[in-house]
Formats: structure tokens, sequence, C-alpha cells
């Protein structure tokens, strides 16, 4: 520190090692306000931001915990008289949506087989395309990455009919398999530039040296860019899983009634217009559905955290 | 500029008509390079020069435009850069983040499929040349970057090739480490007697590493020749200016002649350019710069003969071992390098003399040496 600017106090020097006198003055730890207005202000607005998104949350559960006889009160906020867990149990297992009377249990199956696929073809052809146009430029490779990012803002209402036919003709429509062609295609433009941003990003050197090294095409991207790329595939699976298995358009379009999917189920139970509306099954038909993504959120979203923080790229 | 010095000696690298460019951006144009074999050849100049550009044309990971390229009489033009027989250190070091340096060092030969028991002995060689055996466990997140750098070094060394090629591998280091390894490359090159080129911006790494050095300039090779030559006859101004520190002095005017002698007039000041070796003869009223760099310009007590002129000092830079002074001459501010010991008040009047057998005439047009 410059001396001009402490106390013009003359005294020893900052540097007898026992005998240091300390001048008047801060010293030690800095003083926090907890209180401070700052800190008033913005912890308030988050607060107010969090229980504003937690409402609803709350009003699902408890009502998906009361018995019909109770929901008919009215009193929307009042936590369960008498917890029960029957609406949960009619939800997954007795709920009827058209001729089926199993519940959403058929849907989340049918969910299950539609996600899992197709993240996983999603993402191993985007991983690979987007590993292809940021390493290995090939004559073309700005123009195909352009066409393919501008089919992430085509309308999907302007594909459908077209796919239908298409996938008419490939005699897969109505079966899991012609949608899970279809949620792999239309993953394809985001996910490729999510993972081609990401591969422009590491350093080209350690492209250029592993080839020194010898390693192809497949080598490097198993050997040397799939190691360092765990961020990047946790975020795409993220998105991958939440968003189709979110997915109402393509499901209901593209599926018969016995390969719906879960949302396209809910959608029928909450929707059904005969008969009394089960409150409290409808709330846990839609806890049910979102809770898949929910822990999706949980899991990986601390294994992201943590991959970032391990500092896997630096190198 | 070109520099065809075939059949001297068996060349290992050799370059011909190399010429490459990025859309209508012209990097490098008919560029011819020969180096010999166990030759170690410095690519110098400032960024965007192309020198990084021709290394890696070199190194099979750019494809030149037009010409060839041979490594040991053997046309590689079109070939991978593994089969070329080359080892490479990156700038950035490049190492695989995820394995340790020991997978690091094997990563080439493991892809190769080299027998596991080479492979243990080329890492152990390598490890051994390098002293970096008790790291060989180690993740390079673990390692600082002088040890970084020597495992990217070592990388190159187990691959067994003739040629290595260094891309700024010391820019990332630390005034300290980077001329600690300095040493350590060019007692690396002793050991080994391998073909080395070497890219960098950094004159004193060039100056001290270099058989040759190569001074190129958007593309073009300027000056190719041994460092003393380099220092003490660049072959125009370019060099003149790019290569030293502090800077070599420039004097613009023209020459004239005083009683049949050649001399150099800049704002009606003559010097007498007695002792300078012209490679044309010296015609009166040709426009040209004179160089002279601070060593060379002699000082009171220094001065041993010659012509003999008074200057004023404007500015003094102690630097420890040196002191730099500005001196104003004839219109002009020259800086002088002396020893540290001599301090000199601003303002005062010294005697200077140039030593003429250690300057430079450039033509004011072409920037040519005369």
């Amino acid at each position: 520190m410059d001396k001009s600017l402490t106390t013009p106090v003359s005294g020893p020097a900052i540097s007898g090692p026992a005998g240091s006198r300390l001048q008047t003055g801060p010293q030690g730890k800095r003083p926090r306000k907890v209180l401070s207005s700052r800190n008033i202000i913005v912890y308030g607005a988050l607060g107010l931001a969090a229980i504003y998104y937690l409402i609803p949350l709350y009003v699902m559960v408890v009502t998906s915990l009361k018995g019909m006889p109770e929901i008919r009160l009215g009193n929307i906020f009042s936590p369960p008289m008498e917890i029960t867990f029957e609406p949960w149990v009619k939800a997954w297992a007795e709920a009827c949506t058209g001729l089926n009377c199993d519940g959403l249990s058929r849907g989340f199956w049918n969910s299950v087989r539609i996600t899992v696929p197709s993240v996983i073809v999603s993402i191993a052809i985007a991983s690979v395309n987007g590993y292809a146009l940021a390493n290995w430029r090939f004559k073309g490779s700005e123009i195909f990455f352009t066409i393919l990012i501008v089919g992430a803002f085509i309308p999907y209402q302007v594909m459908i009919y077209p796919i239908v036919i298409v996938l008419r003709e490939l005699g897969l429509y109505g079966s899991l398999y012609g949608l899970i062609l279809v949620h792999s295609i239309f993953g394809m433009p985001i996910q490729t530039l999510l993972f081609r941003n990401y591969f422009v990003s590491l350093p080209e050197e350690l492209f250029k040296a592993a080839r020194i090294d010898g390693a192809g095409f497949w080598q490097i991207y198993f050997r040397i860019m799939l190691p360092m790329s765990l961020p990047i595939f946790v975020v795409s699976m993220i998105l991958q899983t939440t968003g189709i298995w979110n997915d109402f358009l393509f499901g209901v379009v593209f599926t018969r009634p016995d390969t719906y999917p879960m949302t396209v189920q809910l959608n029928n139970i909450v929707n059904s217009v005969q008969g009394v509306k089960e409150y409290n099954v409808n709330m846990a038909a839609t806890l049910l559905t979102g809770a898949v993504p929910l822990i999706v959120y949980f899991v990986s979203g601390r294994l992201f955290v943590r991959g970032i923080a391990a500092g896997a790229v630096k190198g | 500029m070109l520099n065809n010095v075939s059949a001297r000696t068996q060349s290992s690298v050799s370059i011909r008509d190399l010429s490459l460019s990025f859309g209508s951006v012209k990097v490098l144009e008919n560029l011819n390079l020969d180096i010999h074999d166990g030759e170690f050849l410095v690519l110098l100049g400032s960024s965007g020069c192309g020198k990084s550009t021709l290394l890696n044309c070199i190194a099979g990971l750019l494809e030149p435009t037009e010409g060839q390229i041979f490594i040991k009489d053997k046309n590689v033009t079109w070939e991978e850069p593994k089969d070329r027989g080359i080892g490479m250190v990156f700038q950035s070091y490049a190492l695989y983040p995820q394995m340790t340096v020991e997978k690091n060092l094997s990563f080439g030969l493991r892809v190769a499929k080299i027998p596991k028991a080479e492979i243990d002995r080329r890492v152990a060689r390598a490890s051994g040349i390098l002293q970096i055996e008790p790291l060989l466990k180690r993740k390079p997140s673990e390692l600082s970057g002088g040890q970084r750098q020597r495992v990217a070094i070592g990388r190159a060394l187990v691959r067994d090739v003739d040629v290595f090629l260094f891309d700024e591998p010391l820019s990332n280091l630390d005034a300290k480490l980077r001329s600690e390894l300095r040493v350590e490359i060019k007692r690396l090159h002793q050991a080994l007697k391998n073909t080395m080129i070497y890219v960098t911006h950094d004159q004193i790494e060039a100056l001290t590493l270099a058989d040759r050095i190569a001074i190129m300039k958007s593309g073009v090779i300027q000056q190719l020749d041994d460092p003393v030559t380099i220092y003490n006859k660049p072959k125009n101004r370019f060099v003149a200016a790019f290569i030293g520190s502090p800077a070599m002095n420039f004097l613009t005017g023209e020459l004239a002649e005083e009683g049949g002698r050649a001399v150099f007039r800049t704002n009606g000041v003559s010097f007498s350019l007695d002792g300078y070796d012209a490679s044309e003869p010296l015609k009166p009223g040709r426009k040209v710069t004179l160089g002279v760099r601070p060593e060379h310009i002699k000082v009171d007590g220094d001065i041993t003969g010659g012509e003999v002129h008074e200057a004023i000092v404007d500015i003094e830079e102690p630097m420890g071992a040196d002191n730099l002074l500005w001196l104003k001459h004839a219109g002009h501010v020259m800086s002088v390098r002396i020893g540290g010991a001599r301090r000199y008040a601003v303002g005062a009047k010294v005697r200077l003399a140039f030593d003429m057998t250690m300057a430079s005439l450039f033509d004011a047009e072409t920037e040519e040496r005369i």
C-alpha cells in the first residue's frame, strides 16, 4: 500500500514480525451488514417471485392429497384435513382415457419408450454433426450449417402434414418409431448448433495435436472430444429430455390412442367432459407427468455444474 | 528474397513455390525454402506474417493452394500429418486434458498400434531426456506451465521423427521460465541433432536458438541468413528495424561526395562513409537511409578514431547493465548504448562517432540494402 495514503502518523513500519503495532482505524475482518437496503430489496424481490411461482404448485400438491368432499368446500389454499393418496393411485392406474382405464401408467411407459431412444439418437447424431462442422471444415460446410439453422426457425405446424405423408409412405405412421424419428430430426438444428459451438470453443490446437498423433475422424471424436464434452452432453440431454417429454403436438398427431405419450393422456384425463371433475385426480396426474422433467433438472443440473467446475476443458 | 541453395547439403525439408490463400486473401505467395538436415531454423515475424501458416502447411494441417513440400526428399504435399515424420509442439501445449502425462505421451503410439514394450521404452526415453518421470501419473491440470510445455515436447519426442515443428512454444510462459526452456530446447537440439523449425515473434529466441533465421513479412521471406548476418547486414530496412532491441537508428538523407570520398548528408551535416562495405557504387544524390545500431555509435572515451561529431544529451535511460543515451544531432534523435556505469546529465555535450563498418545504408525508395 502506498504510504502516503495511510495515516501520516509516524510509527514503526509494518515489518517487525513480533513487535508490530497495529495502527488505529479499520482492521481485521470487514464487517458485513445483513439488513442493508440493497439486500432487503434483492431478497424481497426474489422471495416474491419465488412465492408467485410456487403457489400454484402448492395448490396442486394440497389438492391432490384431498378427497373430493373436502375439495367441494372450496378452500383451495388450506392444507388437507385428511391426507389421502387415493387420487394419485387413481391417476396412475385407474383413470379412464377413451377406451382404456389403466390410468397414466400406459402413457408414462409410452413416453419413456419415445423419449429415451429419441434423446440418444438425436444427441448421438447431433454431436457428430457439430464435431464435423467445427473441426472438419469441408467445402460448403458453412452453407450446410446455415441451412440447418434456418430449420430451427420453421414453425412445426407448417411441416406436420408433409411429415404425416412421409411417415405414411414409410409405413411408420402411428407407431412409436415414427414419432422417435420425428423427434430426432426436429432436435437436430438446435442440438447441432449447441454441439458445434461447444466444439468450436475447444482449443483448435488440441485437434491439430491429435491429427499429428495420427488419430482419425472417429478416434479424435471418441478419445479426445467426447471425454472433454460431458457438460455439453448433459445440457443437451436436459434440453432434449424435457422437450420431448413435454411435447404434445407431435404426440397427438403421429400416434394412436394405445401409443399416446403421457402428455396426450394427461390432456384426455383432465379435459374429459363426462362425469364429475375430479380435481384431485387431475392435479395428481399433472404432477406425475411433470415429475420426469423436474427430476431430470434436479439430478443432472448438479452434474452439469460439477462438469463445468471440474475445469475439464482447461488444458 | 528467394533462397535456392539446393545441393549445398542434404535438405531435410524443402518447400517449392508454396502458395496459400484463404478465399481472396493470399497468405503465402510463391515461397521457397530449403532447410538442411539437423538445422535449427527459426521463422520470425510479427503476427499475421504467415509464419504459423507456413508451419501448419509443413505439418499438413493446412492444405496449400499451390506448390510442393518435401520432407526427407519425399513429396509429402498431400500426405496426412502422421505420415510426414514430424512432431509438433504448440503454443497452448494442447495436452489432452483427460489423460495422464504418460497417456498423453503415448497416445500417438497407441493410435499407431505400436507394441506395448516399444511404447514403454520410448516414453521412458523421452521422459528421461526431459526429466518428467515424476510427473508421468499426473493430469495436465496438475502441472505448471513449464512442465506442460515439457510434456508437449515429450509428445513430439516419442514419435521418433526427423523434423520437429515448434509453434511459438514459449509464448505462454513467464519471462523467467521462457529463458530457462529456451536453453533447454537448444540443449535438446544439440543432443538430438534433429531438424527443428521454430516459429516465434520473439527476436531474442530467434537470435539465441537459430542456425538460420527466416524473417517473414506478409507471406514473403525477407531474409534467410544466420543470426549474425541478419543482425549486422540486414537485407532491407524492414529486417533492420525488426531485429535489435533497442531498435536501430534511422537517419534519412542523401549520398554526396566531398573531397573525392562518399559521404552521407542529412540536414546539412555530412558523415563520412569510410569503411562502409557497399554492394554497389555510392552515387551522389541518391536518397538513402542510414541505419546504425545503438551499440555501433561510440561516445567520448570509446572513440578510437574516425570522424567525430558533437551532440547533446536529450534523455538518459539507465537499464542496469547498459545505459541508453538519446542524443540530438543533425536534426535527429538517436539512441546510443553505453556501459551502465557511465552517466550523463541531460543537456550535456558529448562527442560521438559512427562505426561505419557496422552501419547499413538503404535506398530510400526500395528500402533495399546498398
